[in-house]
């Protein structure tokens, strides 16, 4: 019968109920680390590459010009590939033999190219009014830059930037080809190993299904945010005499 | 620091300096030998055709644009183009926008007390204290904690003003402070700019607004073609106007 062949090759309750546990307790978690690390990396990484990018002399714009256009231009799973095994190769062995932390960094990497163009795109569409405004005030470039332009740039892409982590997210998957310990596997690798294991398709539609929850989620948490920014912040208390607020958009919300 | 948000520029005795200045923007000359002095604690307003220059000149004065020759003296201290020297001196000129460009991540209050904090380097307390008198002063109080984004034009205008002469500056700087608001919000922030030139701010005003340069003004500068063409007490260039350009001038204004 074809609908039981299906069932037992994607949907086999007894693999869903044996692999579960692990992809929890293992895959998921080091999902979620792989994530949170990359995109730590990625921000902090992300901003410096902006504010090169920004920059006024060609010295600073340059080297972050090639680096954007290298890692956004190769594909993620070979700079994994060259980062993760070529690092600790080369001699480069700051982690040890441990893998795990290379293919953090190697993600982190990427992600930093991706976010730092978000970020300069967000920075260089704040109107150059703001910065005239704060610089007449005696701020000087830094501050007029840390108070007032980057702040806004930021807010601005948001979006963007909730969207490049649900790519990270998905983007960590890409580690497996480093052939990390059983207990480093994310979801990915860890329901790979379980589909040899069991010579089902199962594991990796239980993996499929956990990465759906947690992408689909923030997709619409995307699509909430930029709504919620292109109407503007949320109403203050005191109410304007002059220009009375849109309470129909309010109820919305 | 005076402890009066906007401390009687006469006092401090600062005026401002222009001498042979010149600005161009690639091959156009926007300003050619450009001399005009403003007498401490008087109002001077530019006047002029758009794209005569006049908010060139005036952008000259705090450093927003550099002049290309010629010099700029603030109160004595003749301007210099290093970042250092530029902040101090903005620190000591306020400037007002035709834009307002009030940011719009700070609230009303922290848009007063940001430069009180970051460049005045004052407490919390004393900058939030500072920046509330500021704010009545301009009666926009009641709306510290409001977004910029809600206020009306004529608001933010009040709001950028309060944000202007909080650090208490020796000379206000108008851009066209009026050019972008309603008609009826045209005379609230006009009738706030003349109680600042009756405390004896120094004040230098580009304008459209020829009823202000006319009652307000203790000199008016006319700007044609990047030069000063006529400048003059008030009675002189509106009543007598004998340069042909500002005569055509006047005639399609007025």
């Amino acid at each position: 019968m074809q609908v039981d062949n299906i069932i037992r090759v994607f949907f086999d309750p007894h693999i869903i109920a044996s692999v579960l546990p692990q992809l929890l307790s293992h895959g998921l978690v080091n999902t979620l680390v792989l994530t949170v690390f990359a995109v730590v990396i990625g921000l902090l990484l992300g901003l410096v590459i902006a504010m090169m990018l920004l920059a006024r002399t060609r010295w600073l714009r340059w080297p972050a010009r090639v680096f954007v256009d290298v890692f956004r231009g190769l594909p993620g799973v070979l700079t994994i590939f060259i980062v993760g095994l070529g690092l600790p190769l080369a001699g480069l062995d700051v982690f040890g033999r441990n893998t795990y932390p290379y293919a953090v960094v190697a993600i982190g990497i990427i992600e930093s190219a991706y976010i730092g163009e978000i970020f300069r795109s967000g920075i260089q569409s704040v109107a150059a009014g703001q910065m005239e405004a704060a610089r007449s005030l005696g701020l000087s470039y830094w501050a007029a830059m840390r108070h007032v332009r980057i702040p806004q740039g930021i807010r601005r892409v948001l979006p963007a930037l909730t969207g490049q982590i649900i790519i990270t997210i998905k983007e960590t998957a890409l580690v497996y080809v480093l052939g990390l310990t059983a207990t480093q596997q994310e979801l990915f690798s860890l329901s790979q190993s379980g589909s040899s294991q069991y010579a089902s398709m199962t594991p990796v539609v239980v993996a499929g299904v956990i990465y759906l929850a947690l992408t689909i989620p923030l997709t619409h948490f995307v699509n909430w945010l930029d709504r919620r920014l292109q109407r503007g912040p949320a109403p203050t208390p005191a109410s304007d005499a002059e220009r009375p607020a849109p309470q129909a958009v309010i109820a919305e919300g | 620091m005076t402890p009066q948000a906007t401390a009687p520029a006469t006092q401090t005795a600062v005026g401002v300096h222009i001498a042979h200045l010149d600005k161009s923007f690639g091959a156009r000359a926007v300003l050619r030998d450009v001399s005009l002095d403003v007498t401490a604690g008087t109002t001077t307003c530019i006047i002029g055709r758009s794209g005569s220059g006049k908010s060139t000149l005036l952008r000259c004065i705090n450093g927003l644009e550099t002049a290309d020759r010629g010099e700029i003296g603030i109160g004595g201290a003749t301007l210099r183009p290093d970042d250092r020297s530029l902040n101090a001196l903005r620190s000591r000129v306020g400037m007002v926008f035709q834009h307002f460009n009030l940011f719009p991540n700070h609230d009303v209050l922290g848009n007063v007390t940001l430069a009180l904090r970051r460049v005045h380097g004052m407490s919390r307390h004393d900058a939030e204290e500072r920046a509330t008198r500021a704010l009545d002063r301009v009666g926009m109080l009641s709306f510290a904690r409001s977004h910029p984004d809600r206020l009306s034009g004529g608001q933010q205008q009040r709001v950028a003003i309060a944000r202007a002469i909080a650090p208490g500056p020796s000379v206000m700087l108008f851009d066209e402070a009026t050019s972008a608001l309603d008609p009826e919000l045209v005379k609230g922030v006009l009738g706030l700019m003349r109680a600042l030139a009756d405390e004896g701010m120094t004040m230098v005003v580009v304008t459209h607004e020829m009823a202000f340069a006319r009652q307000v003004s203790d000199q008016v500068a006319f700007i044609s073609d990047g030069t000063v063409a006529v400048s003059g007490a008030p009675d002189t260039v509106f009543e007598h106007p004998e340069h042909p350009a500002l005569r055509r001038f006047l005639d399609q204004v007025l």
